[in-house]
């Protein structure tokens, strides 16, 4: 078991999902993220860390282009998903989000039936052709979620009726609908109590087998649970990046060790 | 110590309790392997007595500092250096014990010889190898409290000499059963006495490790440089 975690833990041959080079993000006047280069590996979980206002959640939303709803926010520098730059001019964001799914800090299910929910995704971006194959893309979706069970025989509910620990499921699964390459989670599991938050580490490791996962979490521990790389922003910059196990046991720099070990920095 | 204060100061008096739980069990130990060393050399009885019983003190100490981490690691899942902390007090705590139990064998095994009549020199050399382990001891128990590795390593590099010491030793005695068969009661407790102090030597050279691997987060990878050939050679005294 030990072994195979090692292992696990130890590859670092993955292919490179997404590619920031130099990104600066500025909210006006404000340089929020500073000259920050990262590589997020395809089939890993990466978790973002930092004390509050750090920049982690900045650059998240960097990486799909959520900040371009912020007028006063811009970007600058190369975020390259899978070789293409996603702040190209000839680039949808529309459907770059649906390439690269995003999950909220509170669940935020749409006041529609579960399968609706599910189904917004897949509709708007003509992902399938009749009833049947959205039907099955719903199944699938929240299969995947790890929901299926819970809610099959009431898809004409609202999703506004489940417990939290549903909701944020039904939003992972509204997310995979789309089938995303890359799903980004600000701090999904921070209105979950502790059974609820334990399906959603369990399904974070699953979709990890599909998918290049970037979660941004408060919880050190989560972060040790659940990532193979760890990133630990601070005052907008990029203090260290590794993986996740060195992080944790033996951190290169002070200012991590601080964060994490819990000390007046 | 080295890093600035938890924001829970709760965290740093569990981790200073347990740390200084381990000073004083260390310090227990250096006594015991004194008291005990002397206690064969002046065949003092009640001194030897005063060290077997003394162990008891050890053993309780070990178990209380194992709940304690085990309690730190359940209420504040340490990370990091603080881990290491806690990693390395169980394992400190395991050869201060072991340490503990070899001198309680030899002031247990003086009690056995002490109607022997004496051979010659023996307890002098034995006094001077356990001085030895001793000073390897204190000054192991300060790299750990100074998170000082180079001092660890130094210690680390001295228990070369312990095993030296301890070849002699074992040739001296197996000079002396040769010589004389009614030796042989007295030298191979003698020899017993010596190998413990040997393995006291090991017992101090792990806590070296630990106190590397504590400062750094990596053990040190060379093999150190070993000179008890006894277990290869011995047959070939002659």
């Amino acid at each position: 078991m030990n072994d195979m975690r090692m292992t696990e833990r130890g590859v670092n041959t993955k292919d490179i999902k997404i590619e920031a080079r130099k990104v600066q993000v500025f909210y006006g006047a404000n340089h929020a993220i500073k000259d920050v280069d990262v590589d997020i590996e395809d089939k890993t979980v990466t978790a973002f860390i930092g004390p509050s206002g750090c920049g982690k959640s900045t650059f998240l939303r960097c990486l799909n282009r959520m900040n371009d709803t912020i007028d006063i926010c811009r970007v600058e520098g190369d975020i390259i998903l899978d070789g293409e730059d996603i702040y190209d001019k000839r680039v949808d964001p529309v459907q770059l989000r649906a390439k690269v799914g995003m999950v909220f800090q509170k669940p935020n299910p749409f006041p529609k039936s579960i399968y609706d929910n599910v189904a917004y995704g897949p509709k708007i971006h003509g992902l399938s052709r009749n009833k049947a194959e959205l039907d099955e893309i719903v199944e699938s979706s929240l299969r995947r979620a790890a929901l299926w069970n819970e809610v099959k025989d009431r898809l004409d509910a609202p999703g506004t009726g489940l417990s939290g620990g549903q909701q944020q499921r039904l939003c992972i699964a509204r997310a995979v609908a789309t089938s995303p390459e890359v799903l980004l989670m600000d701090e999904p599991c921070s209105a979950l109590d502790p059974i609820a938050t334990a399906q959603v580490e369990e399904l974070i490791d699953e979709l990890r087998q599909s998918y290049s996962v970037v979660i941004v979490t408060h919880s050190m521990q989560q972060a040790a649970r659940v990532s193979q790389k760890t990133a630990f922003f601070h005052l907008g910059n990029l203090v260290e990046f590794g993986e996740t196990s060195k992080i944790f046991t033996n951190p290169e720099d002070p200012r991590t060790e601080s964060y994490i070990t819990g000390r007046i920095g | 110590m080295a890093h600035s204060e938890h924001i829970v100061s709760g965290f740093d008096r569990d981790l200073e309790g347990i740390q200084a739980q381990i000073m004083r069990m260390g310090g227990l130990v250096e006594e015991a392997i004194a008291k005990a060393t002397e206690a064969l050399e002046t065949r003092d009885l009640e001194l030897a007595r005063a060290v077997r019983a003394g162990d008891k003190a050890i053993d309780a100490l070990d178990e209380s500092v194992n709940d304690e981490a085990a309690r730190i690691i359940a209420q504040r899942q340490p990370i990091a250096s603080d881990l290491r902390t806690v990693l390395t007090v169980f394992r400190v705590s395991t050869n201060l014990e072991r340490i503990g139990d070899y001198a309680k064998n030899i002031a247990k095994r003086t009690e056995t010889i002490i109607d022997q009549p004496p051979v010659n020199g023996t307890g002098a050399s034995l006094r001077r190898m356990a001085r030895q382990v001793e000073l390897m001891l204190k000054d192991v128990l300060d790299a750990y409290i100074q998170r000082d590795a180079a001092l660890a390593a130094d210690v680390r590099a001295r228990d070369i000499d312990v095993d030296q010491m301890y070849s002699a030793l074992f040739r001296e005695y197996l000079t002396f059963m040769m010589e004389d068969p009614r030796n042989i009661t007295t030298c191979m407790h003698l020899h017993f006495m010596a190998k413990n102090i040997e393995r006291m030597g090991d017992h101090v050279t792990s806590i070296a490790e630990q106190v590397i691997y504590l400062v750094t987060g990596d053990m040190p990878e060379d093999d150190r440089p070993k000179q008890d050939r006894t277990a290869h050679d011995a047959g070939n005294l002659t």
